[in-house]
C-alpha cells in the first residue's frame, strides 16, 4: 500500500528556500508569482497485508519524518 | 598520557556517529591543549561508561539526511545520554552536536537552514548571555568571544512561548554580536531568532552551541584562544 | 546487502560460454557502433589482434572506456613522458592513484588534481561534487588521510546567460561535498573568460598525509585471494562518462543529464574511515577506487599492476537499478565504490570493519594466474580480455602539430596600449581590474576552511594556503612544520605563448608558496585543452608540457601526479590552453607565515624586485595582461613576461629566510594587473590605504610600472622600521634582486602614489560585491 507524507514548515517559520526561489523567478519574468513554499514529500510503501499501514504512516510522520518544533505534516493514501 | 591534566582524573566522553567529523579535532585538541584523553563512544554502544562530562562533536552525522541531527537522535546510545543528562551530567553539543541535542529533546528549539540558504564559514563574535554566566570569566576586555562557525543549518528557531521561557529561565548562553558584544541584524550570520548562538538546559548543565570552540584554541590557527576558555570552563563545571 | 559465498560458481578452467559477439554484418551499423564507442578502425584492428576474435558487446565497452582519452591519455602520453618526475623527496611518482613526496622525517604528502569538466557543464552541482569525491578517493586509497582540498574553476564571461548559474551550482556542489566529508577547502581560483562560455573547467585537488612506509598501492595479487566490492550499490550513473569526458559538446547535449553521476558525501565519509581503518589493520592486499570507467578500470588496473588475472561474477555486484546488463554494470560510474583484494583468512576481520561503517559489500571474484580479466554474468562469459596487451597495446598517438607562431613584439603595439590606458585613466583600469577578479569571499564562505584545526592561512587572502602540521611521523627537529599549497594558471598567457604560459603557471604557484615563507617541493598538473586532433591545439598541448617541464626543472619541483582533460571545445572553438598547476611546499617556521594583506598599524611597505638595469632578461610586459584584456586591446604583437629563473629562485630562497628571520606582517607576489592592482588588493581587506611610490625605474613610464606585468615582484610589509632596515641589509647581498622602500600603509582608505589619489572606499564595495550571484 502506498502512502504519501508531506512535511512543510509551519507558517510562522521563515522559508528561506521558498523565498530565494520566489525572488529568482520574479526576476526571471514571473512577476505575478507572489510566494513559493517548499515541502518534503515521502512516499511510503507498506506490505499490502498490513492493515495498520495508515496509522503507522501517521506515527512515522509525527515522530520521525517531521520536527514538531518547526514543521507540520499531512498523510494520505495513494491509490 | 604523558602529562597530568590540571583537571585531574576527569572522565570526558566523546560521542561518535557515522559522519561525525569534528570528533578527530576534539580528540586532538583535548590531548594537546588540555592533557585529557577523551573516551570515544561509538553510537551503537548501549550504555555510557562512567563519565563526568560528555561531548557531542560537530560534523554531518548521517549526512544531515532527513534533518541535521535527526537520525543520530535515534542511536542506540541515546537513552543512556538522556539518563546522564537527567542525572545532572555535563554535556556540550557543538554544531551538529547541538542539532542532535535539540532533536533528542534535551534542548528546546531547533536548527534550520541559514537565512541565506548557503553554508557559512567565518569568524563570529559572541556576546555572553545570562545562561553562560560561567563563561563570562572567559571574556576578553572587548566584551565578546571570537570563534569560527561553519554550518548550513544554524538558524536557531523556537516559537514565541518557547523564547519567552528561554529568556525567563536565563537559558540563552551566547548570542551573535560585534566585537564589543553589541547585537544587531548585521552581525547575525544565519537569521537565528534573538541572535541565539547557544543555549543551556533548564538545569544549566547541558550546553548547545553552533560555533566551534575546539577551533579557537591557538591564536596562530583560530585567531583566538576563546574556545579554549570555553572548554576549560566546561570541564571545571563538570568536576 | 553482503554476499557470503566465498567461492564462485565457476573457475578459469570451467567458464561458461562466451556471450554473443558484436554484429559486424551491416557496414553502416557497425561503423555507427564504433563511432558511438569512439573506437577508430585502427584501434578496432588492434582489439581483434588482442582477442584473436570479434569482441562481445561488453568487451567493446571495456576497450572503449579503457582506451578513451580520459583513461589512456592516448594523445598526450608521448609528451607527458618528457616531464621531470624524480627527485630526492619523491616517494611515489606518476602512475599511481596519487603522487607522494616527503615532507619531514617519515611524514609524506600525497596529492593529485583531477578534472570533472564535461559533467559539470551538464549538471554543475553533481559534476563538481563528484569531482571532489573522485579525487578524495584517489588520495585516501593510498592510505593517506586527506587534510586539504583546493579547486580551480573557469567559467565563461559574467554576462553569458549560463555563467552565474554554473558558478552558483558548482560552488555549492564543491562545498556541500567537501564540507560533509569533513575536509577543509583552503585555496583555489575562480576566473572568467569568454573562451569558457561553452566549456567550464572544474579542477579539484586533494592533499593528504601519510607515513612513508605505509603507502598503499592497488595490487590484485595471490591466486585465490578474494576480490571484494565495497561501497554504494551500482546504478546506471555515468555510463560512458569516461568517453563523455573525452567528448566535446554539441547543441543536442542538454539531454545528457541522465549520464551524470550523483554523489553521496556521507557514503564517501564512511568509505574513507573504513579504508583508513582497514589499511591500518593490514587487512587488505590491494585497493583501487572505482572512478572513471568504474568496475572496468579498477579491475584491469589492479590486475595489471600485479601481473595477475581476475575472475569476476557480476551477479554478485550490489545493484540499485533493475535489469542491468553486464555492459551497464561494467561501465557504470556510480560513486563511492572501491575494489579490494583480500586474503581469505582476513575476510572475517575485514567484514567486521565494513559492518561497523555500515557499508554494503560483496565478494565478486577472485585472483587468478591467467593474466586475463574474465567476467561472467547470468550464465555467460561476458568478457575475456588479456590484461597486459590491453595496457601495452593501448593507443598512443603522436598527433600532428602546427607550432604556435612566436610573438613579434612591436613597440608600437605597446605604446598604443599605454596611450589607451592613459586616455581611460589608471584609476578606471584599476577599478575594472578589481571588479573582474572580484573578492572571492562569496565563494569561500561556502567552504569550511577551518575544520581539522590546522589552517594558518586559508582562502581569505587569496594566496597560497598554509597548514600547521603536528605529527609523530615528522622529524622532531621540525617542530614548527607547515605545509603550503596553491593552485594556479594564467590562461591569457597560455593563449599568447603556450610554452612560456605553462611555465608561468608553475612559477605563479611557486611564488604564492614562497610568499608564505615556504619552499616549493613538487607539482601535480591538470592539463585542460581543446581538440588534440587539431594540429594548432596539439601544439598547445605539447608546448605546454614542454613549458611545465622547463619550469619544474628550473624550480626543482618534479611532477608527481596529474590529469589530462582534452576536447574542451564547443563546435570548432577550443578553450584557451589552461594547464592548472597544483603545488605543495614545506614550511619550517609556520608561526611566521605572513598575511597577504596590509595592517594599518604596522611598519614600512617594500617591494622585492629585480635590480634596476636597462635591458636584462626580464621586462615589463603587456602580452596576456589584465590591462590589455579589460581594454579589449589584446594584441598578437605583445609578449608575455619573460622568465629569469635565477632571479626567481633567488627570490624564493631569500623570502624563506626573510620571513623566518624578520617575521613580516604581510607578503604577496605581484600578479595580474601588475603592482598597483596587487597593492590595492592588500589595502581593501582591512579598509586601509597606502602612501608612497610604485615607480622605481626612472626610464620606464609610471603607467607601465603600475599596470604591466613582470617578475619576480613581491610586496612586503614589515612590522617595524628596524625590521625593514635589517632586511635591507640582508637584501644587499642578493645578485639579482633588490628590496626597495615603497611607502606606508595608512588608516585613510586612499591610495596616494606619485601624485595619484585613488579613493579606495569607493572601490571596496565594487570589489566585495563583484562575485555575488
Amino acid at each position: 500500500m502506498q502512502l504519501e507524507v508531506v512535511v512543510s514548515l509551519k507558517p510562522e517559520v521563515l522559508d528561506t528556500e521558498g523565498r530565494a526561489i520566489q525572488s529568482t523567478m520574479h526576476r526571471l519574468g514571473f512577476e505575478s508569482l507572489e510566494s513559493v513554499s517548499v515541502s518534503k514529500r515521502f512516499i511510503l510503501e507498506f506490505d499490502e497485508a498490513d492493515e495498520l499501514a495508515f496509522q503507522k504512516a501517521e506515527k512515522l510522520a509525527k515522530e520521525h519524518l517531521s520536527n514538531p518544533v518547526s514543521e507540520t505534516y499531512l498523510v494520505r493514501k495513494l491509490s | 598520557m604523558a602529562n597530568k591534566s590540571v583537571f585531574g582524573d576527569v572522565r570526558v566522553g566523546l560521542l561518535q556517529y557515522p559522519g561525525s567529523n569534528c570528533d578527530a579535532d576534539c580528540l586532538d585538541v583535548f590531548a594537546r591543549y588540555l592533557d585529557i584523553s577523551l573516551i570515544p563512544i561509538w553510537h551503537t554502544e548501549h550504555a555510557l561508561p562512567k563519565l563526568d562530562a560528555l561531548i557531542l562533536p560537530g560534523g554531518f552525522s548521517y549526512g544531515d539526511y532527513l534533518r541535521a541531527g535527526a537520525l543520530a537522535g535515534h542511536a542506540k546510545i541515546t537513552p543512556s545520554i538522556r539518563e546522564f543528562a537527567k542525572a545532572g551530567g555535563s554535556v556540550i553539543g557543538i554544531c551538529n552536536g547541538f542539532q542532535i541535542l535539540t532533536e533528542m529533546g534535551l534542548l528546546p528549539g531547533t536548527l534550520l537552514k541559514n537565512a541565506s540558504g548557503r553554508f557559512i564559514c567565518r569568524q563570529v563574535h559572541l556576546n555572553v548571555a545570562e545562561g553562560a554566566s560561567l563563561y563570562s570569566k572567559a571574556l576578553s576586555s572587548s566584551g565578546s568571544l571570537t570563534m569560527p562557525i561553519a554550518h548550513g543549518e544554524g538558524r536557531y528557531f523556537i516559537d514565541d512561548d518557547g523564547l519567552e521561557r528561554l529568556r525567563g529561565e536565563g537559558q540563552v548562553a551566547f548570542r551573535y554580536s560585534d566585537e564589543n558584544g553589541e547585537l544587531s541584524d548585521q552581525t547575525n550570520p544565519n537569521g537565528s531568532i534573538d541572535h541565539i548562538a547557544g543555549i543551556v538546559s533548564t538545569n544549566g548543565r547541558v550546553l548547545g552551541m553552533m560555533p566551534h570552540p575546539e577551533r579557537a584554541v591557538d591564536t596562530l590557527i583560530g585567531g583566538s584562544q576563546d574556545g579554549l576558555s570555553i572548554l576549560k570552563t566546561f570541564l571545571q563545571s563538570a568536576q | 546487502m553482503s554476499s557470503e559465498t566465498s567461492t564462485l560458481q565457476c573457475s578459469p578452467s570451467s567458464l561458461p560460454k562466451l556471450s554473443p559477439l558484436i554484429d559486424t554484418s551491416s557496414q553502416d551499423q557497425f561503423a555507427e557502433l564504433l563511432k558511438s564507442h569512439k573506437i577508430s578502425t585502427g584501434e578496432y584492428q588492434v582489439i581483434l589482434e588482442i582477442l584473436g576474435r570479434t569482441p562481445t558487446m561488453s568487451e567493446l565497452g571495456v576497450f572503449s572506456a579503457m582506451w578513451s582519452e580520459h583513461c589512456s591519455y592516448k594523445s598526450s602520453k608521448v609528451h607527458l613522458k618528457t616531464l621531470p618526475t624524480t627527485g630526492p623527496d619523491v616517494v611515489v611518482g606518476p602512475g599511481e592513484n596519487a603522487g607522494v613526496v616527503r615532507l619531514s622525517g617519515k611524514l609524506c604528502v600525497a596529492f593529485k588534481m583531477e578534472s570533472h569538466n564535461h559533467p559539470s557543464y551538464i549538471e554543475p552541482y553533481q559534476g563538481a561534487a563528484t569531482g571532489v569525491g573522485g579525487i578524495l578517493r584517489d588520495v585516501f586509497c593510498m592510505g593517506a588521510r586527506p587534510i586539504a582540498n583546493l579547486n580551480s574553476l573557469r567559467f565563461g564571461q559574467r554576462s553569458h546567460p549560463r555563467t552565474n548559474y554554473l558558478l552558483d551550482r558548482v560552488v555549492k556542489g564543491i562545498g556541500d561535498y567537501g564540507n560533509c566529508v569533513g575536509i577543509p577547502t583552503v585555496a583555489g581560483q575562480v576566473a572568467f573568460h569568454p573562451s569558457y562560455n561553452g566549456n567550464c573547467l572544474v579542477n579539484a585537488m586533494t592533499v593528504g598525509l601519510i607515513h612513508e612506509d605505509q603507502i598503499f598501492k592497488g595490487y590484485a595479487s595471490g591466486v585465490g585471494n578474494l576480490v571484494v566490492y565495497v561501497g554504494s550499490a551500482t546504478g546506471r550513473d555515468g555510463i560512458h562518462g569516461a568517453t563523455m569526458a573525452s567528448d566535446s559538446f554539441s547543441s543536442t547535449d542538454e539531454g545528457s543529464r541522465t549520464t551524470v553521476q550523483v554523489g553521496d558525501p556521507f557514503a564517501e565519509k564512511l568509505l574513507l574511515e573504513a579504508t583508513l581503518d582497514m589499511l591500518e589493520k593490514g587487512l587488505v592486499l590491494g585497493l583501487q577506487d572505482m572512478g572513471a570507467a568504474g568496475l572496468t578500470s579498477s579491475s584491469f588496473e589492479m590486475a595489471d599492476r600485479a601481473g595477475s588475472g581476475l575472475l569476476l561474477d557480476l551477479d554478485k555486484v550490489p545493484v540499485r537499478a533493475k535489469n542491468m546488463t553486464a555492459y551497464e554494470l561494467l561501465l557504470s560510474e556510480s560513486q563511492e565504490r572501491m575494489l579490494l583484494c583480500v586474503e581469505p583468512h582476513k575476510w572475517d576481520e575485514l567484514k567486521a570493519a565494513l559492518c561497523k561503517w555500515e557499508l554494503p559489500f560483496a565478494i565478486i571474484g577472485e585472483v587468478t594466474d591467467t593474466g586475463r580479466v574474465q567476467i561472467v554474468y547470468q550464465g555467460e562469459l561476458e568478457a575475456d580480455v588479456p590484461v597486459g596487451p590491453l595496457a601495452s597495446k593501448a593507443p598512443e598517438y603522436k598527433r600532428p602539430i602546427k607550432p604556435t607562431p612566436s610573438v613579434a613584439q612591436s613597440q608600437d603595439a605597446l605604446l598604443d596600449l599605454e596611450r589607451l590606458i592613459e586616455k581611460t585613466g589608471v584609476e578606471q583600469v584599476l577599478m575594472q581590474a578589481l571588479v573582474h577578479s572580484g573578492d572571492k569571499k562569496p565563494v569561500y564562505d561556502q567552504y569550511d576552511h577551518h575544520i581539522g584545526v590546522k589552517t594558518v592561512r586559508g582562502p581569505e587572502d587569496g594566496g597560497a594556503a598554509v597548514l600547521k602540521i603536528t605529527s609523530d611521523d615528522a622529524d622532531p627537529v621540525d617542530d614548527r612544520l607547515g605545509l603550503s599549497v596553491s593552485v594556479s594558471c594564467n590562461e591569457r598567457y597560455c593563449g599568447v605563448n603556450p610554452r612560456l604560459g605553462a611555465a608561468h603557471a608553475v612559477l605563479k604557484s611557486a611564488r604564492a608558496i614562497a610568499a608564505m615563507g615556504a619552499k616549493p617541493l613538487a607539482v601535480t598538473d591538470c592539463l585542460n585543452y581543446g581538440n588534440p586532433e587539431i594540429p594548432e591545439v596539439m601544439a598547445q598541448i605539447s608546448e605546454g608540457i614542454e613549458g611545465i617541464g622547463e619550469a619544474c626543472i628550473a624550480l626543482s619541483t618534479p611532477v608527481v601526479s596529474g590529469n589530462v582533460s582534452l576536447y574542451n571545445q564547443t563546435g570548432n572553438e577550443s578553450i584557451l590552453p589552461t594547464p592548472m598547476i597544483g603545488m605543495v611546499g614545506r614550511h619550517k617556521a609556520v608561526d611566521r607565515a605572513p598575511r597577504a594583506v596590509f595592517s594599518a598599524k604596522a611598519g614600512p611597505v617594500a617591494v622585492l624586485r629585480p635590480k634596476s638595469k636597462s635591458g636584462g632578461n626580464w621586462s615589463y610586459a603587456y602580452g596576456g595582461s589584465l590591462a590589455a584584456y579589460l581594454l579589449e586591446a589584446e594584441s598578437a604583437q605583445l609578449n608575455i613576461p619573460a622568465i629569469d629563473w635565477a632571479s626567481e629562485n633567488e627570490a624564493i630562497s631569500f623570502l624563506e629566510t626573510l620571513i623566518s628571520d624578520y617575521n613580516p606582517v604581510a607578503c604577496r607576489d605581484v600578479g595580474e594587473g601588475g603592482l598597483l592592482t596587487s597593492l590595492v588588493k592588500m589595502c581593501l581587506a582591512e579598509g586601509c590605504g597606502f602612501e608612497g611610490k610604485l615607480s622605481f625605474e626612472n626610464d620606464v613610464p609610471a603607467v607601465r610600472q603600475y599596470l604591466a606585468e613582470a617578475g619576480p615582484m613581491y610586496i612586503i610589509q614589515f612590522a617595524s622600521e628596524a625590521d625593514f632596515e635589517a632586511a635591507l641589509q640582508s637584501a644587499s647581498k642578493l645578485s639579482h634582486l633588490e628590496l626597495s622602500r615603497a611607502g606606508e600603509a595608512i588608516k585613510e582608505p586612499k591610495c596616494l602614489v606619485d601624485g595619484l589619489e585613488i579613493d579606495l572606499a569607493k572601490l571596496k564595495p565594487l570589489y566585495e560585491n563583484a562575485l555575488l550571484v
